[in-house]
């Protein structure tokens, strides 16, 4: 055994424990706080995985988009948001718990037999190592454009709507006293007339 | 007298550190795997060393030109000039005690500024002193720059949740909404060079600017870019006057208010790392990199001296790694002058400026570059 291949082993066996361990850390802890910034950490490990497999772009990508972007903007959301409350008691838990643990379970037995009963071809294909920006490039411009453009779509869709979500004038009427609202001042900045619930 | 024999090989194989050394290793009597064992931390602890350093000066430089800024004379008793007084700070920081709040988070409180620095210290990865003087050369290059340091917020958020103190919560979010908005515009003039080198890895960018000396550096086809960069690069090391997150008349100190003794330090060195990287970065994308003003084959040319001579690569390499720090340095130098002439922004206008202003502009100038290039393949890297 070569040190090359025992260093990948090992990072091999500690990328896959932190993967596990994390992504079950994730699910199972109380504290949503620990369970984004474990989610952090699952991302990681995955892009480190992706680097072991000769993917460097998309370990990169991976730690841009998901660590960078998402995860930061889920704990943006949480910490915004993060006011201590005791949650209401939901009837039933101890039967929802386990018929959840049933369905995971069924779906890991059916992923493992997949993962067993596939002919995988061994070794796979020979990795294209620095050439694998340009392949997707090409890719992504050839027979993956639909894809491409419908997740941009997609995306687009997703900000218009949580523009219109957030956006205030859609309020016609003052809170307070039912009367409708003059929309020419909501487009006024610092004018506190809409959401002003003082009688007058 | 082994060594006369592998230095003629260095000599025809140009400036190859890692084979010299191995051939000097195996010569000792050791297998090429342990060799190339030996070798493999040698660059890292160098380039760790470099930064620290880097730091070091960085700090001296910072207190000597914002004492000349406001005419004092700036710390001039610790060595000559004051050099030592950055020691002095690490001195002070090293023995100050290691205080965790009571109502802390222990656990997150500890590992914030650790998430913080090592980003930082692992994008050091791809910064080129010279042709061959960089730890690799890996083809994602400038890009991991860009991945890794969208990790950072992440150790921010981090520590600002976990001091449990609202200031710091606040400087937390600052932080982390500061660093989403410029990473756009940044990754955007990043776009902008990559597409006129046709490559990620740094050391293509800079040998696509190699040319003509100073009149092909990036700095001419992209000036656009190159504000837009330096203005982000500024606001993702936050500093002034884009230092929101730890705004001290409004935040006490943002993120950083319970943090003391080494875990501030690390808080302190990951700020000013990052500062000396973002300029070597400006150097590399937009300044030559280790490019001498007159291209260095020129001059031999001149002098009458073969570029392949062993003499003439090893001065071209001195060259290429003093005119790097140099550049950087020179940023560094505006950065700090930046710093204690202009007025910290608000931060409603800090956002306006990143998402109304800079990212129209970035996607602007990314098109004029796409077009520039189809149009005038041979300026613009066809």
């Amino acid at each position: 055994m070569t040190i090359a291949s025992t260093t990948q082993l090992i990072c091999f066996v500690v990328l896959s424990a932190t993967l596990v361990l994390g992504s079950l850390g994730v699910v199972l802890l109380p504290n949503i706080v620990y369970s984004a910034f474990l989610l952090g950490g699952v991302f990681l490990s995955v892009a480190g995985l992706y680097l072991m497999l000769n993917a460097s772009f998309v370990a990169a990508a991976q730690v841009l988009v998901y660590v960078g972007a998402v995860n930061v903007l889920i704990l943006f959301a949480i910490m915004l948001v993060n006011k201590k409350e005791t949650l209401q008691a939901i009837p039933g838990l101890a039967l929802r718990r386990v018929l959840s643990g049933a369905v995971c379970a069924g779906l890991f037995a059916l992923l493992i037999r997949v993962a067993f009963t596939t002919p995988w071809p061994l070794p796979g294909p020979e990795p294209v190592g620095e050439d694998a920006t340009i392949r997707i490039g090409e890719h992504l411009f050839s027979d993956y454009l639909l894809p491409f453009e419908l997740a941009s779509v997609l995306l687009l869709i997703a900000m218009i709507g949580a523009i219109v979500l957030a956006r205030r004038d859609v309020i016609s009427s003052d809170i307070a006293t039912g009367d409708p609202v003059d929309q020419g001042l909501i487009e006024k900045a610092r004018t506190p007339l809409l959401l002003d619930r003082t009688p007058r | 007298m082994v060594t006369i024999p592998a230095l003629a090989q260095v000599a025809q194989v140009g400036l190859d550190l890692e084979g010299s050394f191995e051939l000097a290793m195996r010569s000792l009597g050791l297998s090429p795997g342990a060799a190339h064992l030996l070798w493999l931390p040698l660059p890292m602890v160098l380039v760790l060393v470099a930064a620290v350093v880097g730091v070091l000066v960085n700090v001296w430089l910072e207190r000597k030109i914002s004492a000349a800024v406001q005419q004092r004379i700036g710390p001039e008793y610790a060595g000559a000039l004051g050099v030592l007084q950055p020691m002095a700070d690490g001195m002070k920081l090293l023995f100050k005690e290691d205080v965790i709040p009571a109502r802390a988070d222990g656990l997150l409180f500890t590992l914030g500024p650790v998430l913080v620095l090592v980003p930082v210290i692992l994008s050091w990865l791809v910064v080129p002193f010279g042709q061959n003087l960089l730890i690799s050369n890996v083809g994602i290059g400038i890009f991991l720059w860009i991945a890794l340091s969208s990790i950072q917020p992440i150790g921010l958020l981090m520590s600002g949740y976990a001091s449990n103190n609202k200031y710091s919560l606040l400087g937390g979010l600052r932080a982390a909404a500061q660093s989403i908005s410029y990473e756009i515009p940044l990754a955007l003039a990043v776009l902008a060079v990559v597409m006129m080198s046709n490559s990620l890895s740094t050391v293509d960018i800079v040998n696509q600017q190699s040319g003509a000396g100073i009149l092909s550096w990036n700095i001419w086809r992209q000036p656009v870019g190159f504000v837009i960069f330096w203005i982000c690069a500024l606001a993702e090391c936050e500093r002034l006057p884009f230092d929101l997150p730890e705004a001290e008349e409004e935040l006490v100190a943002g993120y950083q208010t319970e943090y003391s003794g080494m875990k501030f330090a690390l808080f302190y060195l990951g700020s000013y790392i990052n500062l000396v990287l973002s300029a070597l970065l400006v150097s590399v994308l937009y300044l030559g990199g280790w490019g001498f003003p007159v291209p260095v084959e020129w001059l031999a040319g001149w002098l009458g001296q073969s570029v392949d001579a062993p003499l003439v690569q090893l001065i071209t390499a001195s060259v290429g790694i003093v005119m790097t720090v140099l550049k950087a340095y020179l940023l560094v130098f505006f950065a700090i002058l930046l710093r204690w002439t202009v007025p910290r922004v608000r931060i409603d206008q800090l956002l306006d400026l990143g998402w109304k202003f800079l990212l129209p502009i970035a996607l602007v100038n990314l098109l004029v570059t796409a077009s520039l290039k189809l149009a005038f393949p041979m300026a613009f890297g066809g």
